[in-house]
């Protein structure tokens, strides 16, 4: 019989310990997939963070090294420098790379290091049990925001992309989500041609990526996809947000 | 090779570069600034790679990052910057990866002050950062001495597999000496790393962790940390000793405490004071064998320290009870001067007694 879907060899067989409906398990095959496709999995290496994707190291068939919370980018700074070519990546929730480290990834992108950045958005803290993340949507309920998150207390959700477009090192930054079909076909375009930006020198690349989570947000899977795109949308509009690669001028 | 006269920061720089270590992560603060400074210009030289950071937090985990890749790298800060540091490190020691940091110390707490102070000894031999995990610590009290032991830490680093820091201060950062470098290394005979990581080449891939859930797992983690730590104990423990053949008090210091009790000690020798040095070059582990083995013919101990009062908590454990020990500290960055340390190593030398049993002894 011919085989004609399968896993990706950049990932491990192994059993995901992700909870039902969560967004981790689809993009962690869509960075498997990039990797096995641009043929660079003996040269990649993989900085997971703390957080719900802290063992994506038991998922990813790459080199990993660990990082503090936060920290990610900096390790993987210290990677690239060391090894620059070999393609680098980090993956990241928003709590991670949006709250405590968010120092080193607006300096990592304004020195256009070439490395790659997988963020991925729930709008919640989802290891820690549902606390409110940067990314909370006004009026979203968390655990720390009863009676939903209140802009003049907590503030604002914070989009940490549309902010690294200023930073004059990032060369590519789309938002995607996993949402649909249909979105998960164009995340992993998007995926892969940060890798690809990284791959080229060009600088610093990053996938945002609009991911549910029914666990804390107390939905069941469809709803949480559903709400994902109906909402999560509004406040984080999908699309490209700076792209000066000169990729679409070939 | 002929001696170069140079200051003390520019030869923590050299003395890394000569040992192999082309990769320097780190962020301005006084009174270390000399040390990027030289490596940002350095590093070129040599084809090495220079990163100002936006802080220490990132600097020390940059640090993780080219160490995971195998490379021989260095940052260099002063107390408030290695207190942001604290956490890489205990990631350093946790995921085992060597590296060489090291504190310039400025006097504390909070913002403090930027003179020479020793106020950092607990958090660097205590761990500083969370969990069971022991720094090596090397304390060099000349501008030779500091060539040296950074060599020396890059190797320890590389042999164990651990962070090492070099304690010094803002004295040693400073002053000029004459001193001679050894030969560059050459990095391909430095020894290779099996468990670093390069990408899955013609090998399994691996992952640097330090993420170990089940409690025993973790506890055969700690365990096996423990063993390698009782193995520096019991071969890198290491330390200096000055005229204690005939010593009746016995000044204990460090650094720059130390290059002052010295001073001190030939005043009070030319009175005819039978006083020696015991310096430890390695705070931790701390040459507590040496100091219980003086107490079998020493009653008197002076720890002599530019702080409150650490190292004197060291020493009273060595000692056990066996000996006398005294404190004479000043903090703040107050650096007491020679006078200061022989008045009290002369107060306490009368004062127990020590003057008649020298007389009794020539009878």
């Amino acid at each position: 019989m011919n085989k004609i879907f399968t896993k990706p060899k950049s990932l491990k067989p192994n059993v995901m310990h992700y909870c039902p409906g969560c967004g981790h398990s689809i993009i962690h095959r869509l960075v498997g997939e990039t990797i096995d496709e641009l043929e660079i999995q003996e040269r990649t290496l993989g900085v997971p963070p703390a957080g719900c994707a802290v063992l994506a190291y038991n998922y990813f068939d790459v080199d990993m090294g660990e990082a503090p919370h936060g920290r990610a980018i900096a390790v993987a700074t210290g990677l690239k420098r060391v090894l620059p070519d070999r393609v680098v990546f980090t993956y990241q929730g928003d709590g991670d790379i949006a709250a405590i480290g968010t120092a080193e990834i607006i300096h990592a992108a304004n020195r256009g290091e070439k490395v790659t950045a997988i963020f991925v958005n729930n709008g919640t803290y989802g290891m820690t049990g549902g606390q409110m993340a940067p990314t909370t949507l006004a009026g979203m309920n968390s655990t720390t925001t009863p009676g939903g998150r209140d802009v003049a207390r907590d503030g604002a959700p914070l989009d940490l992309t549309q902010m690294l477009a200023t930073a004059k090192g990032s060369v590519y930054l789309e938002r995607v989500t996993v949402a649909s079909p249909k979105h998960i076909r164009q995340a992993k375009k998007a995926i892969k041609k940060a890798f690809q930006v990284q791959l080229d020198g060009l600088g610093f690349s990053l996938v945002e990526v609009l991911s549910p989570c029914p666990t804390n947000w107390k939905m069941a899977p469809v709803p949480a996809y559903e709400w994902t795109l109906q909402e999560m949308t509004k406040i984080f509009p999908l699309g490209v947000i700076k792209d000066i690669t000169g990729y679409d001028e070939k | 090779m002929a001696k170069r006269l140079m200051r003390g920061s520019h030869v923590l720089g050299e003395a890394a570069v000569r040992a192999g270590c082309r990769y320097y992560f780190g962020y301005p603060i006084t009174p270390q600034n000399e040390v990027p400074e030289y490596m940002s210009a350095r590093l070129l030289e040599v084809g090495g790679t220079f990163v100002q950071a936006e802080s220490e937090l990132a600097s020390v985990n940059m640090v993780i990052g080219a160490a995971m890749a195998g490379a021989r790298v260095m940052t260099t800060s002063s107390s408030p910057g290695i207190s942001l540091m604290q956490e890489g490190i205990s990631y350093l020691a946790g995921l085992e990866l060597p590296a060489v940091i090291a504190n310039v110390v400025r006097g504390g707490p909070g913002l403090g002050n930027i003179a020479p102070a020793q106020s950092d000894y607990f958090q660097a031999t205590r761990g500083g950062g969370h969990g069971d995990y022991r720094t090596i610590v090397l304390a060099p009290s000349s501008c030779q001495e500091l060539c040296d032991l950074t060599v020396r830490a890059f190797d320890l680093a590389d042999k164990y597999r651990n962070p090492v820091m070099i304690l010094g201060d803002g004295m040693m950062g400073q002053m000029m000496e004459p001193v001679e470098f050894p030969e560059m290394q050459e990095l391909a005979d430095l020894p290779a790393k099996d468990w670093i990581i390069t990408g899955a080449k013609d090998r399994p891939s691996r992952a640097l962790l330090s993420l170990l859930l089940t409690p025993k797992v973790l506890e055969d983690h700690n365990y096996k940390l423990v063993r390698k730590y009782d193995a520096v104990t019991r071969t890198e423990t290491d330390w200096e000793e000055y005229l204690l053949d005939d010593a009746r008090q016995v000044v204990v210091a460090y650094g720059t405490a130390a290059r002052i009790a010295k001073g001190a000690i030939k005043r009070v020798r030319s009175m005819g004071l039978k006083v020696g040095l015991l310096r430890p070059k390695t705070l931790w582990p701390f040459p507590s064998e040496p100091l219980k083995r003086l107490t079998r013919v020493v009653r008197q101990l002076l720890v002599f320290e530019m702080s409150a009062g650490q190292l004197v908590e060291d020493v009273e454990m060595a000692v056990a009870g066996q000996a006398q020990v005294h404190f004479y500290g000043r903090p703040g960055g107050v650096v007491p001067t020679p006078e200061e340390v022989a008045h009290q190593i002369s107060h306490y030398y009368y004062q127990a007694g020590l003057m008649n049993d020298d007389a009794r002894a020539q009878g």
